[in-house]
């Protein structure tokens, strides 16, 4: 919210430097968010124009004359709106201006416009700086004082202020002078709402019944007749610009400027159209329809509150007028609404009708039920101040459930047990009273409380006190958070649980890291085009939504775009997308890994979240090198990947062929631990590779955090190193090609003193016979008694290769 | 058969003679042990006639013996000396070597790095994990209850608005909708709910907003919540807590401010400001020309919320503070566009 602070200092006076109110607002919780400063004009001075003639040589230019103090002068000018007896503000020669077409700063020269001298210039507010209006010169209220220097009359500084939703009082001039009071120990001036009534009581006029209060809390009206509708004051007009609102004419600028000024939002309604001098304030009814200001007709129903008249509703309460009842030139008689609706009413109508005003805005905040006739009588003033109104005898007012103002119970203690600042009584007292509160210091210590409570009534503005929680905040904000001290947690340090979770994502994150891995973090939602690529159903036509693997998943009801529609059922999809993208980039090897929550549906209940690491390589096997190119990735890559982590994991897994439908089935594994699937690796299928534009081999490996979780990982147990040498032999073995290694490793496994088997060649070619395959492979024998002798190891040898060839066919190679 | 000593002696003299010629022709260490095998090794000629003595009557024995074993020691000494030598030779000739071009690269081996976001997290849940927070976790999609409601924020109340939400189901009454947890401050609740005080967790985790993008958008987002309940927790204990963290994350000489500010759920409320990194607090586009960038909302937990999680405002009482995570290294790397986060590219990533 914009706030002048000329307007400001009508109620109270600003002694601080607009900076340094600046931080203490913002200190006391009214941000300010930026700090406008209007002026600075220098040789510009208020002129009044004495004649106005036309310039002999150009038809769209005119001669104007311009009193300042002692001197007068004459410009060239071409604005359409310039006239006798207006005050304008005036630039001598060598002033600096805005460019009125270039938006540049410039300094004004004097110079000949079609052969007449201009000795110097009438602006717009453009030329000023004070809006982008560059239509006509800008006209200043009748009563500036000529040749007064135009910084003086016109200098402002605006105030962008960020009000919190619990502050709607503050959304008003006068709101912020009660904050500026109350911190620098002021008073505020409130305006004058006196104002002189007429002999007919307004109870003969009209009548207000409020049907619905639990929408409409309180209805406030006065009526004023013989208004004349002109434009209103020069200097009115101006307040409302300086909010940024347009002025339209004076029952209308009234209404605003009341509302800027107090916070009320009102309403006013020619009185001659109201049928049956009744205002009823009702839900609509179905079927009911009515056209709004803004000319558009709107459908009603039971969930709109309304102000009607006998016949038909009149406006949307506390959102927009009717059309047909608007003040029009030809208004003679106003009735002028001032009601409190509650906020729930408000926003879902602003919501349903997407209209958002400055009313909506306030009354959405939840506004204060006393406020309504206060800014009424205000109002009604300056409709006899300003348009010659007169104010018929009263106002109405229904209130049907005025709530007793309740006191709360505060003390020093309080204060002290939650701020942990030490305030008196007396100061607690003071700061509160600043700030329009009511305290009474009757109340004796109670037994419970060490210190004496008192008893604190809200100001009727103050809406969003309801606990002594938030007197408390009142007290610390208006002594400053600033005097709160710092101390650190002293109490008993709680109980630390361990979380295995976090844990092993830890350990994992630092695994992958170390393997060479960078880390990404997707977006957890997704869309569907994205999940249809991962299904190896034909892509086209399109897959009906929703019908993916059979299972749906989660969806956003008001997704900001398809590309976050769906809460990710897995991470493979975002991952090979970043990964596409990479590609297009990034010409060596990638590897890349999240880990991260996936979303299952389980009817209406929260989806599980379940925790899944996912991770991609591609291109080469290394990064290009002087010392020559490893090849290809091929399965092995992405095998030995999962085979360390799984190792730094301390987890025993094998690895079994894998069927998941978005990897190769020739060259993709199931990761088993204890009869468990806890992942997949493979070679991502060259159909999936393709929809997501993939290029080269893209290796994948996938494991399931929850299923880790519930194995004792991490267990670490010590056994002695062994003393003694180790015997290291290389054999050839010859299997059928069908044979897996996991056959043959298990049985060399299966001898005692075996303590390592490594596979260091596979072989299938000219040299043994076809259908068969060689492996290489070093067994390390190593006994914890003794050192092992040739004998003893020949002997185990010969029975492994007795029960390799009895179990497998297998034989030495020659 | 046996040889007579006369021949066996002169047998010796030719090993020794022939070995010791040999010897100094040999240039490597391979070539020595081939040396070694054939003159000193269990085949050697000389082994076998040292074995063959035990045949030879006493007093010849003892001659071809004794002389058998000079042979045997002079020979064993002549191949230490000759390592000796070779040894020497080979780091001479290993000094002399050509030297390597030592600025050609090195074997690449792949670096792997923790996303700028999690290293970030690390951090923040390191610095409070050192004043005895503990970290949880909460879910991500949540009962409006939890991310509403129970925060004091009723259906239609104003400061919905703060929260643009993503909804799962469409918004109806009872905190029965799901939706997407618009702030980590639902697990206020839940811990509430879980544990008795004394409390001090940190909860880290994805938020999300309906919310157009930008630089300085995300429709998701990393946020840490703390919350502390015990007897006699007071804001001075929040506000050293924050101070103690900004001077941990941003360096002692960062100016951090501590302001009123409101938040349905806290009661007093506060913000926490740092001086701007960019400006050192003279105003620029990063701080919106104020000097000051919020980093975080805090409070004191409104009676209210402690009530929900059945615990007792008159005897308890706890602060509670949520954290927007991507504004920090935004702010400490000079990082201008939010996107890049989640963009995942990896010239981005590869920079942290
Ligand atoms: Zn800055």
């Amino acid at each position: 919210m914009k706030i002048s602070l000329k307007w400001l200092d009508e109620y109270i006076d600003l002694k601080l430097a607009p900076q340094e109110l600046a931080e203490r607002l913002t200190m006391a919780g009214i941000e300010v968010k930026a700090v406008n400063i209007m002026g600075g004009w220098e040789n510009m001075v208020v002129g009044e124009v004495l004649a106005v003639n036309p310039h002999p040589n150009a038809d769209r230019l005119k001669l104007a004359t311009v009193s300042l103090s002692g001197q007068q002068l004459t410009v060239v000018c071409g604005a359409p709106n310039i006239a006798v007896g207006q005050k304008v503000p005036f630039a001598h020669v060598g002033a600096q201006l805005i460019d009125g077409h270039t938006g540049e700063v410039v300094r004004l020269e004097s110079a000949k416009i079609r052969g007449i001298l201009s000795e110097g210039m009438v602006c717009s507010e453009k030329e000023l700086g004070i809006s982008e209006s560059h239509e006509g010169i800008m006209v200043l209220p009748s009563e500036a004082p000529i040749g007064m220097p135009l910084s003086e009359y016109l200098g402002d500084t605006i105030f962008d202020l960020e009000v919190t939703p619990n502050r709607p009082d503050c959304l008003c001039v006068i709101g912020i002078a009660r904050e500026v009071a109350a911190l620098t120990g002021q008073e505020v001036r409130l305006p004058k709402s006196d104002y002189e009534e007429e002999e007919q009581s307004i109870d003969a006029l009209v009548s207000v019944n409020i049907a619905s209060p639990d929408l409409c809390p309180r209805y406030c009206a006065s009526l004023i007749t013989g208004v004349t509708i002109s434009s209103s004051p020069v200097w009115l007009q101006r307040r409302l610009k300086s909010y940024g609102m347009r002025p339209i004419n004076n029952v209308v600028d009234i209404t605003n400027y009341v509302m800027l000024e107090h916070g009320q939002p009102l309403h006013a309604f020619d009185y001659h159209k109201l049928k049956g001098q009744k205002i009823i304030v009702r839900r609509a009814e179905k079927g009911e329809v009515m056209t709004t200001l803004d000319e558009v007709e709107r459908a009603l129903d039971e969930d709109v509150l309304v102000i009607a008249d006998e016949e038909k509703p009149v406006a949307i309460a506390g959102i927009m007028g009717g059309l047909e009842s608007e003040v029009t030139d030809e208004t003679t008689a106003i009735l002028l609404e001032s009601a409190n609706f509650t906020r729930a009413t408000i926003r879902r109508g602003a919501r349903r009708f997407q209209l958002n005003s400055e009313a909506s805005l306030r009354f959405e905040k939840g506004l204060s039920r006393e406020l309504p006739l206060v800014a009424l009588k205000r109002a009604t003033r300056l409709f006899q101040e300003l348009a010659n109104g007169k104010v018929v005898k009263g106002v109405v007012d229904a209130y049907p459930g005025r709530p007793e103002p309740e006191g709360i119970l505060v003390s020093a203690e309080e204060v002290k047990r939650l701020a942990g600042l030490e305030a008196g009584i007396d100061e607690i007292v003071r700061v509160l009273t600043s700030l329009g509160f009511e305290c009474s210091q009757n109340v004796i210590a109670s037994e419970a409380k060490q210190s004496p409570q008192i008893s604190v009534t809200a100001p009727y503005w103050r809406s969003d006190i309801s606990c002594a929680a938030d007197l408390v905040e009142e007290v610390v904000r208006i002594i400053g958070y600033d005097k709160i001290p710092t101390t650190m947690l002293s109490a008993t340090l709680p109980e630390q649980e361990p979380s295995p979770r976090l844990k092993l994502r830890e350990r994992i994150r630092k695994i992958m890291v170390g393997l060479g891995f960078q880390e990404v973090l997707t977006y957890s939602l997704t869309s569907l085009e994205k999940l249809q690529k991962l299904s190896l159903i034909p892509l086209t036509p399109p897959l009906e939504k929703g019908d993916l693997e059979g299972f749906e998943p989660l969806k956003v009801a008001n997704p900001m775009t398809k590309e976050q529609e769906y809460l990710r059922p897995n991470l493979r999809a975002g991952l090979l997308a970043t990964l596409a993208n990479n590609q297009k980039v990034e010409s060596g090897s990638i590897r890349l890994f999240e880990i991260g929550k996936v979303f299952l549906p389980r009817g209406n209940e929260l989806p599980q979240e379940k925790e899944m690491l996912c991770a991609l390589l591609s291109g080469a096997k290394s990064d290009l090198s002087w010392r020559g190119e490893k090849g290809e990735l091929d399965f092995f890559d992405a095998k030995g990947v999962a085979e360390s982590l799984l190792r730094g994991l301390r987890i025993a897994a094998e690895f079994k062929p894998g069927s998941d439908q978005n990897l190769s089935p020739a060259e993709s594994a199931e990761i088993i631990t204890d009869g468990d699937r806890i992942g997949v690796l493979g070679i991502l299928h060259p159909r999936v590779a393709q929809a997501f534009e993939l290029s080269g081999t893209v290796c994948l490996i996938e494991i399931d955090l929850e299923r880790l979780l519930t194995r004792s990982i991490g267990e670490k147990k010590y056994t002695p190193i062994y003393r003694f040498p180790a015997v290291s032999r290389d054999i050839a073995l010859v299997v059928d090609e069908q044979t897996s290694y996991r056959q043959v490793e298990s049985i060399i496994r299966s001898f005692p003193l075996v303590t390592e088997v490594t596979l260091f060649d596979l072989y299938t070619g000219e040299q043994i016979p076809q259908g068969k395959k060689s492996f290489a492979i070093r067994i390390v024998y190593q006994s914890p008694e003794h050192t092992l002798t040739d004998d003893e190891v020949n002997e185990i040898q010969q029975k492994m290769l007795d029960r390799l060839n009895q179990g497998l066919g297998a034989s030495l190679r020659s | 058969m046996t040889l007579p000593t006369k021949a066996v002696l002169q047998q010796l003299e030719q090993i020794q003679k022939q070995a010791s010629e040999e010897l100094e022709k040999v240039n490597d260490s391979k070539e020595l042990q081939l040396w070694k095998a054939r003159y000193l090794g269990r085949k050697s000629k000389l082994t076998r006639i040292l074995r063959s003595l035990a045949t030879l009557p006493l007093e010849e024995r003892r001659k071809a013996g004794v002389r058998g074993n000079e042979v045997k020691n002079i020979l064993e000494s002549s191949l230490a000396e000759r390592e000796k030598i070779l040894e020497e030779a080979r780091i001479a000739s290993s000094l002399e070597y050509k030297k390597l071009d030592v600025t050609l690269p090195g074997q690449p081996l792949s670096v792997g790095r923790l996303h700028p976001i999690t290293q970030t997290l690390d951090e923040v849940c390191d610095i409070f994990k050192g004043m005895g927070f503990q970290v949880v976790e909460g879910p991500d999609v949540e009962w409006d209850y939890y991310n509403f409601e129970a925060l004091n924020i009723p259906q239609e109340h104003p400061a919905r608005d703060m929260f643009a939400t993503l909804w799962v189901d469409v918004e109806v009454g009872g905190g029965k909708a799901r939706l997407l947890r618009t702030h980590t401050s639902p697990a206020q609740i839940r811990v509430m709910e879980e544990k008795q005080p004394p409390i001090r967790v940190i909860v880290p985790g994805r938020c999300y907003r309906y919310e157009a993008t930008d630089a300085t958008h995300e429709s998701m987002f990393y946020q840490v919540e703390g919350l502390a309940i015990d007897k006699n927790i007071t804001m001075a204990d929040l506000k050293g807590t924050l101070f103690e963290f900004c001077r941990c994350l941003f360096g002692e000489e960062r100016k951090v401010r501590f302001r009123c500010d409101y938040f349905p759920f806290v009661e007093p409320g506060a913000e926490v400001a740092i001086e701007c990194l960019a400006c050192h607090g003279a105003g620029c586009r990063v701080c919106g020309y104020t000097g000051w960038v919020e980093i975080l909302g805090a409070g004191m937990v409104h009676p209210d919320v402690l009530r929900r999680g059945d615990i007792d405002p008159e005897v308890y009482s706890g602060f509670a503070f949520g954290m927007g995570v991507e504004r920090m290294p935004m702010l400490r790397y000079g990082i201008d566009d939010i996107r890049l986060f989640y963009g995942n590219d990896l010239r981005f990533l590869k920079q942290f």
